[in-house]
């Protein structure tokens, strides 16, 4: 189970690191290059973004890798060769990260299906929430796989415990307003956001939406489980390539 | 929120979680209206004071012996403040925003009328207003840019996406989960996430009230069918209100583009190439490939031009209580020329789909028959299309000219 796989890695680690990439951004070869850098700089676990035309929840940064990605003609077939590849050679857990449609069209037993064969371990769904997601979380059940929720700073300590009910392998914990790529301040304001999280459920917590420097990264120690860098390493691929991916992973613990 | 806002399997709300509370705020807040008779009086009283509500109904008799069919009465939405219907909702919204007590509005637009709108509303109501658009959207409807930024608003052009006006929702979302606090989204159509499609079409109903009341008063009689553009469903919605529980035969047009099987129009509800899916936090039918990825869609309307359509009306089409039609940009230019001429009235190229076909079925219909057709917005913004499309000699001449007397 992802929850306990990651409960284990925790005991050997102050803080944990997930990364995100777009499937197919800049192109399938790089994808496979920057997912080696990645792991052997030691990440723990990875969001393979399967690339969609309207992703609302994100930035600029994963917008436009989005739709580079699309403009290359990634399709949802490819995608999931993709992570079939990534998830048999590299020995950390990989989620899959998209938008409800692309499920929605694929059939969504069948997704789940295809994602349990090709050894995924589940899935971030961010236009989902749990109260649409009756056949998702049935199918994600049926087939062992982790349907992984969102807490966001407006969400109330009731809808939390709601959420909970719902939610396997860890809770996503948006750091902030607004979409992915902008900054965040990690300030006191996170801390009390944060322990409100750390009493509505006991699934390991993951930080995202601006976290960029080993500073963040330090700040999250003892206040969550995982820390999850997205733009910041699409950013750094673009302008200096995977050495620069790699040092700044490396740096950040 | 409690209410999902289903009609059959059509609706929903798939919202990040950043925006859940901002949705139950805003479901609480239409509930409490809706049940507070106030509200609807001082919602009538600033659509009468300040657009021009009841709007008239047009018997349109050159048209009507011109096709020597059924009698043929026309809506007159585009003599509201503004042109078009968009202000019936963005007055009501804009109630809604100050009981709310947020201080800043924002909405995508794509003909630009319902930019126009709300620009106006902000202007009156004293709002921070940040209109977006698609890039394409701004190049085509210019003299809406001009007068939204007139208005005080700043007018965002996307440049991501296809360029138009699903971009420009995309756009508007990510404002919104940013903003929140401070910031209400006055979405422009009977789309998008629950409540959005019951609460603009509520807004919208004056409409068809209106010309139902209208129709029975001077002629006695319902029409037969009645006819509005589809682009996200909002005029529809608004104009099919009045005659759910009649005989009326409800039409809706959509566009056609350069017909059907060329891949270039905006058909959900009439072509192939359309299948259910979830995007912009609803579900409907859209246009998208076998992935659910979304197409490109053409109109040489900018309003109409748009890959969902309102849940509300993918469930009247699926229980067959309305019918839709497509109107491709040729028959479009033809029945906005024969209006202009016949009854000295300028629809909008949006509203000019639904003439396109009311004019096809009238001569089929009998004399005693009526037909109504919604003029939803007037042709003026479409000023640059539509010269393009006659190919106008004068109006290129005062063009160059022009363009010569900035360059000089
Ligand atoms: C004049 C006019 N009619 C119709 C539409 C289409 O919108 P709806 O289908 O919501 O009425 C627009 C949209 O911009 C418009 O400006």
């Amino acid at each position: 189970m992802l929850k306990t796989y990651l409960k284990e890695q925790k005991r050997k680690k102050d803080i944990l690191l997930m990364t995100h990439i777009v499937i197919g951004y800049p192109d399938f070869e790089q994808s496979l290059n920057i997912v080696e850098t990645m792991v052997n700089a030691g990440v723990d676990m990875m969001e393979l973004q399967i690339p969609f035309s309207e992703p609302i929840a994100d930035g600029p940064v994963i917008l436009k890798a989005n739709q580079k990605a699309l403009e290359n003609g990634a399709s949802v077939r490819e995608c999931i060769e993709f992570a079939k590849q990534v998830s048999s050679r590299f020995d950390i857990p990989i989620l899959f990260m998209t938008y409800y449609n692309i499920l929605f069209k694929y059939g969504i037993e069948r997704f789940a299906r295809v994602m349990a064969e090709n050894g995924l371990k589940g899935a971030i769904v961010p236009d989902l929430p749990p109260e649409e997601s009756a056949d998702y979380l049935k199918a994600m059940s049926d087939y062992n796989l982790a349907p992984i929720f969102i807490y966001a700073p407006t969400t109330s300590e009731q809808r939390m415990k709601y959420i909970n009910e719902f939610a396997q392998g860890f809770i996503y914990c948006v750091a902030r307003k607004g979409v992915t790529g902008a900054e965040t301040s990690f300030a006191s304001q996170l801390e009390s956001y944060l322990s409100r999280c750390r009493e509505a459920t006991d699934l390991p917590l993951a930080v995202g939406f601006g976290v960029k420097s080993k500073k963040d990264v330090d700040y999250l120690k003892g206040k969550a489980d995982i820390a999850v860098i997205g733009s910041q390493t699409i950013r750094l691929a673009d302008q200096q390539g995977m050495a620069g991916v790699e040092d700044f992973i490396r740096g950040l613990r | 929120m409690d209410n999902r806002g289903y009609y059959s399997q059509f609706g929903g709300a798939f919202l990040p979680e950043i925006l859940a509370a901002t949705f139950d705020e805003l479901e609480k807040m239409f509930e409490d209206v809706k049940n507070d008779p106030g509200f609807w009086q001082a919602y009538e009283e600033i659509m009468s004071s300040y657009s021009c509500r009841p709007t008239p109904l047009t018997f349109a008799g050159n048209l009507t012996d011109h096709f020597g069919g059924a009698k043929i009465y026309i809506k007159r939405e585009d003599l509201n403040h503004t042109g078009a219907h968009k202000a019936n909702n963005v007055m009501g919204q804009g109630l809604l925003v100050q009981r709310m007590g947020k201080k800043r509005v924002i909405a995508e637009t794509g003909a630009g009328q319902h930019g126009v709108a709300t620009a106006t509303m902000a202007a009156r109501f004293g709002f921070d207003c940040t209109i977006y658009m698609g890039e394409v959207d701004v190049e085509r409807q210019r003299p809406n840019v001009f007068w939204m930024e007139r208005l005080g608003a700043a007018v965002c052009p996307v440049k991501d996406g296809t360029r138009i006006l699903k971009d420009a929702i995309n756009e508007a979302f990510r404002d919104w989960v940013s903003n929140m606090d401070t910031t209400h989204y006055v979405l422009g159509t009977a789309c998008g996430p629950s409540p959005f499609p019951e609460m603009v079409t509520y807004f919208q109903s004056v409409i068809g009230t209106e010309a139902r009341a209208q129709i029975l008063k001077v002629e006695g009689q319902l029409p037969a069918r009645v006819y509005a553009c589809v682009g996200g469903g909002s005029n529809a919605m608004g104009l099919f209100s009045g005659f759910l529980d009649d005989p009326v035969e409800l039409v809706g047009v959509e566009a056609g583009g350069k017909g059907l099987n060329s891949g270039k129009h905006a058909s959900r509800l009439c072509a192939e190439d359309a299948s259910i899916g979830v995007a912009q936090g609803y579900k409907t039918y859209f246009l998208q490939n076998s992935d659910g990825q979304m197409r490109e869609t053409h109109s040489i309307a900018a309003g109409l031009d748009y890959v969902g359509v309102s849940p509300i009306l993918s469930d009247l089409k699926e229980s067959g209580k309305a019918r839709f039609e497509a109107a491709t940009d040729t028959e479009v230019v033809e029945a906005l020329s024969l209006t202009i001429q016949k009854e000295g009235v300028i629809p909008a190229l949006e509203s000019a789909h639904a003439f396109v076909q009311a004019f096809k079925e009238a001569p089929q219909l009998s004399k005693d028959d009526i037909i109504i057709i919604n003029q939803s917005g007037r042709g003026d913004k479409d000023i640059f299309t539509v010269a393009d499309a006659f190919d106008d000699p004068g109006w290129k001449a005062f063009i160059t000219r022009k363009a010569k007397q900035y360059n000089a």
